[in-house]
């Protein structure tokens, strides 16, 4: 069934439609009308769920973790400084390995303050252990949250779903529901490796030494740098395992492709731009008009931020002369963390050039080396823009990338600025 | 691409007007609807816009509108507090809800309907105040791409909970009295689209005899 209505209606049928046992949450703009839908649904007898409004979104992490533990699907959902302020429980959900899904509606963070879209939030949280997922539009949204617990579920990892405050929150557009017979042939009951249970006393993530060292019963338990180890592995497994699942979604709904990007004209592309979110849909009128000027530009979102698919970035990049990653956040004091993540990842590479040469230096015959020089691959240039819900005007985003093609644009590169 | 931009105040119904019509829309046809409302800063009372974009395909680009066809007014007295006209094409329709006569007004686009949709509505049984219904009344007669019935459904499962027949019937008052000049174009209402490709346009307001539009407005 199709509907119109707003981003955060999408995700909270999603999150209805997933059968979610345990919701956690405190209301935050943008994010607020998700969790609102929420507590109405349950409140309206349609969704058998416990909802639990605690006083901050530091406690509604730790209810989830608490949910999680005892074997619950557990949801919740925040924006900007109530994700940060819930920053200790959301490493600790990672470490703990509990499979909690939380949408984030993304929005700036203050200093000084602010409410509407940028991507500062999610991105400061990358090196939390969970997986990231970026929504373009509101199928997006709806269909991550169901995928998302099918991942989290699978790998025992933890899953941000984020989508652009306002811009996706409250925008609306038709999108299909699922029907839940569907999603009941997608998404099994959850049945975690190990739970809580009041029977069985049992202390979870207590003090774990440095060194591996014997148990009770005379095995030997991991360190904590081996938990920490399996995670990493876990995370890049995931990069194998989100595509699997992201093909039984296909198989079963008639949607979706790829789990990791969503390349658009990009095969022969000279340029191809790069970014996350609903901005990545906007760049594809961008990219109709610049090739109707005769420049080959493709656009290139990233669905899946963490962990980074940078094998398959490079696929697609690899063979391009230039590279715009344009985003919305920053690693102050440097740059943007996607366009670091877009640089190492291409590092080693092997371009077009490379490719006509017929081979390349040192006997290197391999598509992708890590760890060495990168040859005859594109050049990357970072752009910042919609910073604290700027807008980013379409006719703004031409010209910049227009003007960055030819060679002509000055630093910053931010798109917008009026400074 | 077809962009309709409306005004009105915090808490009178621009979203719901903008949805309603959306959806009808959709339903015949227009598959690429993308709705955005003013971000952030609404307050009850205060001036606030909705953007709505109408395409046949999927829309990608969900920026705000900055040049549309149509601007629907819900209150005229809004005339002087916001920039109501900023980018309206010349070929433009500007729909109305006032209490004057259609020529108090010179906006200086093509095509400009109006209607009493404030009394219009109370005539139809609803609150005063209450005149978002009314309006998707006189944007359907100015502006006739979906089936006006499809419309009035719409409008029913809307407000299936608060007076969906009154707010029915405050559109068909509406949609019935609403005044209309500038060039009228096609009737075959089935056809804007196609039309609006051969003329090369981005739109075609189909507007019906404006001789027979004018009948008892306010």
């Amino acid at each position: 069934m199709h509907v119109i209505e707003n981003g955060n209606v999408a995700a909270a049928l999603g999150v209805k439609l997933a059968g979610v046992q345990v919701i956690a949450a405190y209301p935050i703009t943008p994010q607020t009308p998700l969790t609102e839908k929420l507590s109405e649904f349950i409140e309206a007898g349609e969704m058998k769920a416990e909802y639990i409004p605690v006083e901050s979104e530091h406690s509604a992490l730790a209810a989830c973790i608490a949910a999680s533990s005892t074997g619950a699907r557990a949801f919740t959902a925040t924006s900007a400084n109530g994700l940060l302020y819930m920053h200790e429980q959301v490493h600790w959900a990672a470490g703990a390995r509990l499979p909690i899904v939380m949408c984030v509606v993304n929005r700036a963070v203050g200093a000084p303050w602010n409410i509407w879209n940028d991507h500062q939030d999610s991105i400061s949280q990358r090196d939390t252990g969970w997986i990231q997922m970026y929504a373009c539009d509101h199928q997006q949204i709806i269909d991550s949250v169901l995928k998302a617990f099918a991942i989290a579920e699978t790998v025992s990892i933890p899953v941000m779903v984020c989508y652009d405050g306002y811009l996706l929150s409250h925008t609306y557009m038709p999108f299909e529901v699922p029907e839940e017979k569907q999603v009941k042939r997608f998404l099994r009951p959850f049945k975690p490796h190990y739970a809580l249970d009041p029977q069985n006393p049992a202390n979870l993530n207590t003090v774990t030494l440095p060194d591996v060292r014997m148990d009770v019963e005379g095995e030997m338990a991991h360190g904590y740098m081996e938990f920490r180890y399996l995670l990493q592995e876990d995370l890049r497994q995931t990069l194998t395992i989100a595509q699997e699942i992201e093909d039984r979604f296909t198989q079963i709904f008639g949607r979706g492709g790829n789990a990791l990007l969503e390349p658009h004209r990009c095969n022969d592309a000279d340029y191809i731009v790069v970014g996350l979110g609903s901005l990545t849909y906007q760049l594809r009128d961008v990219v109709e008009t610049l090739r109707s000027e005769g420049l080959k530009v493709g656009v290139l979102g990233i669905r899946m931020y963490r962990p980074f698919p940078d094998e398959a970035a490079v696929e697609v990049l690899r063979r391009a002369r230039g590279v715009f990653v344009i985003e919305k956040a920053l690693s102050y004091g440097y740059e943007g963390a996607l366009s670091s993540d877009i640089k190492a990842a291409l590092y080693g590479c092997r371009g077009d050039g490379a490719d006509a040469a017929g081979g390349l230096p040192g006997d290197r015959t391999d598509v992708t080396q890590r760890g060495g020089p990168c040859v005859d691959g594109p050049f990357v240039r970072g752009l910042i823009a919609g910073i604290g819900g700027r807008d980013i005007r379409t006719a703004d985003l031409t010209d910049t990338l227009r003007t960055a093609i030819t060679g002509a644009l000055d630093d910053p590169g931010w798109i917008g600025l009026k400074i | 691409m077809i962009q309709i931009r409306w005004h009105g105040r915090g808490g009178q119904g621009a979203i719901t007007a903008a949805k309603i019509f959306a959806t009808a829309a959709f339903k015949s046809g227009y598959t690429g609807v993308v709705m955005a409302p003013t971000f952030g800063t609404e307050r009850r009372g205060a001036p606030v816009f909705t953007s709505l974009k109408l395409a046949k395909e999927k829309i990608y680009d969900i920026s705000p509108i900055e040049t549309p066809d149509i601007v629907v007014v819900l209150d005229h007295l809004l005339l002087t507090e916001a920039d109501v006209t900023g980018g309206l094409k010349e070929r433009g329709l500007m729909v109305l809800n006032t209490p004057k006569p259609l020529d108090s007004y010179d906006f200086g686009v093509e095509r400009l309907a109006v209607a009493d949709a404030t009394s219009l509505a109370v005539e139809a049984g609803l609150p005063r105040g209450v005149v978002n219904s009314g309006v998707i009344g006189i944007l359907c007669r100015a502006f006739d791409i979906v089936p006006f019935e499809r419309v009035l459904g719409e409008i029913e499962a809307e407000f299936k909970t608060k007076r969906p027949q009154a707010n029915a019937q405050s559109a068909r008052l509406a949609y019935e009295r609403t005044v209309v000049n500038g060039s009228p174009t096609v009737a075959d209402a089935d056809d804007a689209g196609a039309i609006a490709g051969r003329l090369g346009a981005d739109l075609v307001a189909v507007v019906r005899d404006p001789g027979s539009a004018v009948s008892g407005s306010g």
